[in-house]
């Protein structure tokens, strides 16, 4: 998959478990206070992240100090690499 | 300690026959059924009763995905009958968050399809690493309870009764007690529950679900009628605004019905079959708590299922107690039994009728068994004035309620 190819799969897994507008998907939009979700949400994150990508992240320090849309693309794209390293 | 007076100054249902307190009134007053065979019962092995009646076209998109994604569809229904019930009451926005309205509601179990959903991957895959964190809050005993109160804000007590067929009839009883003594001003009241194949093979195993209708289901429930052959299960949720009368007259609400009396007692003669000692005896507790004669009773609307041993004890209890001329109807005929919402959906329609002045006879009712001929039986539409009534329910596991409900009298 191409960078681009999965920041679009970040962005129509969260789309569709959270419910969101696709127009409020930038990278610069807050999780908590842009997006609408809570520490539940982040929780379901995981298991949706997990499931699209098929890797293990849930005991991911890093998860934790998400704070955007952004945050979370570069925690993926950074996974992705490591796995394909 | 001086009781207060309870009124009832909103209803909101979701019923079989739709969305509203509308469609479930109107559905019985034209004397249709809801009652269909369900394509799902046929796939589950050893299931003979293969008839129900589910809620149609509701999704419950527009509560807010913050609340909905705890919510399975009993909270859904249950949900969108408390706002109709909050609307109806006009109750003032600030209320639901001012610690003096509280929520009772029950269902009989928590959500069984997120139960199944869950132990299906659990057995199978020995792991909870694809658990979502809202499955709990669908799975657990208060679910309607609590998501009502988070859905529409409110501050008070929480109470989740939960005695199966029963749970409605208690909730409101409860909800009425909690009022009358004084601990919470309003109540939003009722229960709630959705069709799964456990629900039906539990009375299908004890013989007690309806199998020979499957291609007349129409035909079936038939309360006390000589023909009848058991519990047709059903899905929905009505709730009630109770409030007391001091709060109703303040704010000038609209009074729809007086909760005169509850009570509820244990049937510990069997965990299954009712009693009809145990059943009299309820009702006449309730008469007791509402200070009511039993000849003042105009109209009973019974639990009547249509089971053989049911509708037995109930008719006898109902005779002995109150004489075989007092109207009896149940409504289970049209709308199939919605177990923990029972109680609560027919309350709301009991309240309708009382409003009309016309009583919903029982559906599928054509020739009446003998042993249940004791009580005056309405097989066809009634207009009548009805001033106080008397509303059954009874359930598995030997728990028996009652609720006394008249018209609101300013001169009482």
């Amino acid at each position: 998959m191409t960078d681009s190819e999965i920041i679009r799969l970040i962005d129509t897994s969260l789309a569709e478990e959270f419910e969101l507008d696709q127009a409020t998907l930038t990278p610069d939009a807050h999780i908590y206070e842009d997006l609408g979700l809570d520490s539940l949400d982040m929780v379901d994150m995981v298991v949706v992240l997990e499931k699209a990508f098929h890797f293990k992240i849930r005991e991911e320090e890093a998860i934790r100090e998400i704070r955007t849309l952004g945050d979370i693309h570069e925690f993926v794209l950074s996974k992705k690499r490591e796995m394909g390293a | 300690m001086r009781m207060k007076r309870v009124v009832v100054t909103g209803m909101g249902a979701v019923s079989p026959f739709g969305r509203g307190v509308p469609a479930l009134v109107g559905g019985l007053m034209s004397g249709m059924s809801a009652v269909k065979r369900l394509p799902g019962l046929e796939q589950v092995i050893g299931l003979r009763s293969l008839v129900g009646a589910v809620v149609p076209g509701v999704d419950g998109k527009e509560i807010p995905r913050k609340f909905r994604r705890t919510m399975s569809p009993m909270s859904i229904f249950a949900t969108l009958a408390a706002q109709e019930a909050v609307s109806a009451a006009a109750l003032a926005d600030d209320i639901p968050a001012g610690g003096r309205l509280g929520v009772s509601i029950g269902s009989t179990i928590g959500s069984p399809a997120t139960t199944q959903a869950f132990f299906e991957h659990f057995i199978r895959e020995k792991s909870v690493e694809q658990m979502k964190s809202t499955v709990f809050f669908q799975m657990m005993n208060h679910s309607c309870a609590a998501n009502v109160a988070q859905a529409l804000g409110v501050t008070g007590r929480i109470l989740a009764p939960s005695a199966a067929c029963a749970t409605g009839c208690q909730a409101v009883g409860y909800a009425y007690e909690m009022i009358a003594s004084g601990k919470q001003d309003y109540m939003l009241c009722g229960g709630a529950d959705e069709i799964h194949p456990l629900t039906t093979a539990t009375f299908d195993l004890i013989n007690a679900a309806s199998t020979h209708y499957n291609d007349r289901p129409e035909s079936t429930p038939r309360p006390f009628d000589k023909a009848r052959d058991g519990v047709v299960c059903s899905e929905g949720a009505a709730c009630l605004l109770l409030e007391s009368l001091d709060a109703a007259l303040r704010r000038n609400a609209p009074i729809c019905a007086e909760v005169f009396g509850f009570a509820t007692v244990s049937d510990t003669s069997n965990i299954a079959n009712p009693d009809s000692a145990a059943v009299r005896l309820c009702m006449e507790k309730a008469l007791f708590d509402a200070g009511v004669a039993p000849d003042q009773i105009d109209y009973v609307n019974a639990h009547a299922t249509g089971t053989e041993a049911g509708d037995i004890a109930e008719s006898e209890a109902i005779s002995e107690l109150l004489g075989g001329d007092v109207p009896v109807s149940s409504l289970k005929g049209h709308l199939g039994h919605s177990m923990a919402a029972s109680g609560a959906l027919e309350m709301v329609a009991t309240i309708a009728m009382m409003t009309a002045g016309r009583i919903i006879p029982t559906r599928n009712l054509e020739t009446i068994d003998e042993r249940c001929s004791g009580i005056r039986h309405v097989q066809k539409i009634e207009e009548r004035g009805i001033k106080m009534v008397l509303k059954n329910n009874f359930a598995l596991g030997g728990v028996n309620a009652c609720m006394v409900l008249g018209r609101y009298d300013s001169d009482r």
